[in-house]
């Protein structure tokens, strides 16, 4: 075991409440203060991040009355990333008869998250899953339906039963955009200000409590002052630390990361979710990956050539696909996971694919990528269609042809974004796929009402470590945004702001806000006068080849703090060199990238340390050292059951002449106790 | 491959604009058309000279931030295809491409081929919405079955990302594709019904008053839209429009 010096400070508590684990929210809800309709028009709260945890919130917060400024970088809040979750959204109303309850939901989660997550926030999250669904028909979310108009379900990765809900393979979008009309409808009644392209550069403290924000108009470059009798901070995860992911090009961890700095704790920035399906990258000027949503892997079967030659001919183009026999493939999930074959959790498929590519059966020019193959399910759905038909003794091809047309209709939209991407034809011809970065597990830190360690500083949705352990199962995170957003956020943050009725506005012209402020500019003036020789993608590309190449699927000891070194040095480098055009007064996007890269710099490096210190394998944490013989997860129940909130070494003033190493951040420690199932090993056979 | 990129570059929404040329080498046939935009960029920057700004995000087709008017239509030569799915296989070696903004009165050019869509989000906020409260406690999801086929038509129409091409590629900038993509989805849906008539008189007046053109019928907008919305939504939008006003 490698042990490293890490400085360690006072434990945290979670705020639990008493109870046996399926009371709990209801204990808790019966318990807290309220505020008065009359008091909450008294109160203001700052939204950051317009997504479905940040639309969902913003409405929801207005709807009960109080005033709500809302924030988003890009030109509308229908633009949020949610809007490209593809595959669906899980919740417990057991519509299927399989068996499906909230404890199963609640478990499959804990388990599926190999037990690094909250047993009462997870419990809550499921207990609320089917109101989101509810509620999301009411305002006119076209989900899919069966022949009697009833809601349809798929199943994803990690279970057992059918409870995932879907929109063809626009869930996200058709989920975002109930969560935008319902904030439309807040706007219209002016009770949400909205600041489109704003973005936020600094968190203000007061006291120890978050009382405001600092943003920029990303179209003027005018920097602002909003205060708030609490923030919110709906802000999304930081794939992008990677450079390549399947997030957009402008997810960032700026707003985070810049709380994170003013104090807020950052919890479990190793636990990364990288997606086992993911178109993979061709060439060295690709700018992101794009998803292929894990409901494929209801039809598709992974499988790579069983003999090496085979996968030499076929990086070669000597051999197609569909020239392998199939004796002659090797269906590695279905052999190493029999019971869940391929729709064990995405953890667990990445790892399986890396090592058949590791092995040398990759089976593109790059040699990384393994086959997702539809013949099989388009050949059972065209026999299915043929019967309903009634057609006698149909052709193969007419097998085919109708086999086709039901995957149409299940993924069309992501068999045609594949062959825009690919040029090739998946009904066809098998696709190929690699893992890519997708989903952040670890954010900042948050007790069970949502809140930071400072006070009044609320995060929602992915920008929160809180609910899927070190694993997040497939359809969880809408349901996670949404829940947070909807349905328990509103309650948790009126508990906090009953202490405030009699506060009244509070001012933006003191000195906390004065110091933000100024901060803010001498940054952006740094950037803007330095005229070094290197551009913002130079230095974003070479942390994304040292954190994927040492931080990625597959880590150790001696890696990660090569990684943390090379961070370190890239980022004096970055500092040294940048160079950012334009000016700060008008619309300039190099200036925006600058800010995410010096923070992801920064993130980067915490998030090595954090991996060097787990010394553990859990989820999507895989510490080569510590594996099963047969190459599984291999957990340490007895000294890593807990969450590793880590706390900002420095005061985050000057970064661009006075160096802050992350590496030397506090770690706080909050156990976790799991009184309602037992850690098990988790297995997928 | 090499290219001839003539590239509308405006300084603001006052400045008066004017198109550039630019020479690119070494674009390669699996870059999408918005990587080759940063190549450009990277080469302009390490030039000392400034990028070229333009609106993307999510680079697969579905956040609708991206535009841009290439060689004349909206999301350039590919059908079905926003501007960042758009791959340069599509072009050959040696082609001029031009490349414009969104060009309509109710889009004003923030920066270069950056143009303000607010117009569309203010469409929304005048009845883009079914008046409930999120608290959850509605009827359970099941209580009203709705026939497949409605189903599956509010999905379609519900599909619009957006984007602003259909504004874009009509002559007379005109929003409607847009508007009866929503007007369409909720119509289908009987949650949608109750305030039918309201939504679709005050979604129309604040499309009007944004300075959106009228629909002539020529259906451009059927063609360039890259999530294929139909032309029957605008047929339905008239249908409700008309009932509404015989109330």
């Amino acid at each position: 075991m490698t042990t490293i010096n890490v400085k360690e400070g006072s434990p945290l508590q979670a705020h639990i409440p008493e109870g046996n684990l399926p009371d709990k929210w209801t204990i808790y809800k019966d318990k807290i203060r309220l505020v008065s309709p009359a008091n909450k028009r008294k109160l203001d709260i700052i939204v950051v991040g317009t997504g479905l945890a940040g639309a969902s919130a913003a409405a929801s917060l207005a709807e009960l009355g109080y005033n709500v400024k809302a924030f988003a970088f890009q030109d509308s809040p229908r633009r949020a990333h949610s809007i490209a979750a593809q595959g669906g959204i899980n919740a417990s109303k057991n519509y299927q008869n399989d068996g499906d309850s909230d404890w199963r939901l609640f478990y499959d989660t804990i388990k599926g998250g190999d037990y690094r997550g909250r047993e009462a926030n997870t419990y809550r999250l499921a207990e609320v899953s089917g109101n989101i669904i509810d509620q999301a028909v009411m305002q006119g979310v076209p989900f899919a339906r069966d022949y009697g108009g009833l809601l349809d379900n798929r199943s994803f990765g990690g279970v057992l039963v059918s409870r995932t809900f879907y929109a063809k393979g626009q869930t996200g979008q058709q989920l975002l955009l109930g969560a935008y009309s319902a904030l439309n409808r807040q706007i219209a009644r002016g009770k949400v200000t909205m600041y489109n392209r704003h973005e936020m550069l600094d968190l203000v403290v007061v006291d120890g409590h978050a009382r405001g924000i600092i943003t920029r108009n990303l179209v003027t470059g005018e920097i602002e002052r909003h205060s708030a009798h609490a923030v919110v901070l709906g802000t999304g995860g930081y794939s992008n630390v990677y450079f390549l992911s399947t997030n957009a090009m402008g997810s960032n961890a700026t707003a985070a990361w810049r709380a994170h700095r003013k104090g807020a704790y950052f919890a479990n920035p190793a636990f990364v979710q990288i997606h086992p399906t993911c178109i993979p990258r061709s060439s060295e000027h690709q700018s992101k990956l794009t998803l292929m949503s894990e409901s494929l892997r209801n039809d598709g079967r992974i499988w790579v050539p069983k003999k090496l030659e085979d996968a030499k001919a076929l990086r070669e183009g000597r051999l197609k696909p569909n020239d392998i026999p199939e004796e002659d493939r090797d269906y590695y999930l279905e052999r190493r996971y029999p019971a869940f074959g391929n729709l064990v959790p995405r953890d667990v498929a990445s790892r399986a694919a890396k090592e058949r590519c590791d092995a040398g059966f990759g089976v593109n020019k790059t040699g990384e990528a393994v086959f997702l193959d539809f013949a099989t399910a388009i050949e059972r759905y065209g026999k299915e269609q043929a019967h309903l038909k009634g057609l006698n003794n149909p052709s193969k091809e007419e097998i085919k042809e109708l086999g086709k047309k039901v995957i149409e209709q299940k993924y069309g939209n992501l068999f045609q974004m594949y062959e825009k991407i690919v040029d090739q034809n998946p009904y066809e011809t098998p696709m190929m796929i690699y893992p890519a970065n997708h989903y952040t597990m670890g954010g900042l830190w948050v007790d069970y009402d949502l809140q930071s360690n400072l006070k009044g500083l609320f995060v929602i949705g992915e920008a929160n470590f809180s609910d899927h352990g070190a694993n997040r199962l497939g359809a969880s995170a809408l349901m996670q945004g949404l829940a947070d957003g909807y349905f328990i956020l509103p309650y948790t943050i009126g508990d906090y702001l009953a202490d405030y009725i009699r506060e009244g506005k509070i001012p933006t012209d003191t000195p906390e806000f004065s110091e933000a402020e100024e901060k803010v500019k001498k940054e952006i003036d740094f950037f803007l006068n330095n005229n070094g020789k290197h551009s913002v993608d130079y230095f974003h590309k070479k942390l994304g080849k040292i954190m994927w190449d040492k931080v990625g699927m597959s880590r150790n000891a001696e890696g990660l703090q090569e990684a943390i070194k090379e961070i370190q040095e890239l980022r004096h480098q970055f500092w040294k060199e940048i160079k950012v055009p334009g000016k700060a007064n008008e619309f300039n996007q190099e200036l925006e990238k600058a800010g995410y890269v010096a923070d992801f710099l920064e993130l980067g490096e915490l998030l090595a340390l954090d991996a060097l210190n787990r010394n553990e394998s859990c989820g999507g944490h895989f510490r080569e050292e510590y594996q099963t013989p047969d190459g599984e997860a291999l957990r340490d129940d007895e000294h890593y059951a807990y969450v590793a909130a880590w706390e900002y070494p420095a005061k985050p003033y000057e970064r661009y002449s006075k160096p802050v190493f992350p590496s030397e951040s506090i770690l706080h420690k909050e156990p976790l106790k799991f009184e309602f199932v037992t850690p098990t090993t988790r297995s997928y056979k | 491959m090499k290219l001839n990129l003539k590239i509308w570059r405006q300084n603001g929404p006052n400045d008066k604009g004017r198109m550039v040329d630019y020479k690119i080498d070494g674009v390669d046939s699996d870059m999408s058309f918005l990587e080759m935009l940063d190549m450009l960029n990277e080469q302009l920057i390490a030039k000392g000279e400034e990028p070229v700004a333009f609106d993307h995000d999510c680079r697969e087709g579905i956040c609708g931030m991206c535009s841009l008017y290439i060689n004349g239509e909206a999301h350039g030569p590919d059908r079905l295809t926003t501007t960042c799915q758009l791959h340069m296989r599509k072009f050959k070696d040696g082609d001029t491409i031009y490349i414009e903004p969104w060009r309509a009165n109710a889009f004003p050019v923030i920066k270069d081929l950056v143009v303000d869509r607010s117009a569309l989000d203010r469409i929304q906020q005048a009845g883009g919405y079914i008046s409930v409260n999120t608290s959850g406690r509605t009827v359970d999801a099941n209580n009203i079955p709705i026939p497949k086929k409605d189903a599956d038509d509010a999905f379609d129409a519900a599909t619009c990302i957006g984007c602003g091409a259909c504004v874009a590629t009509c002559k007379n900038s005109s929003a409607m594709l847009f508007v009866s993509a929503k007007v369409a989805q909720f119509a289908k849906l009987p949650q949608g019904r109750v305030e039918a008539a309201d939504r679709v008189q005050n979604m129309i007046a604040a499309m009007d008053a944004e300075g959106f053109g009228s629909c002539t019928n020529t259906g451009a907008c059927e063609v360039e839209c890259p999530k294929g919305i139909s032309l029957t939504n605008i047929a339905i939008l008239n249908k409700e429009f008309l009932l509404a006003q015989t109330k």
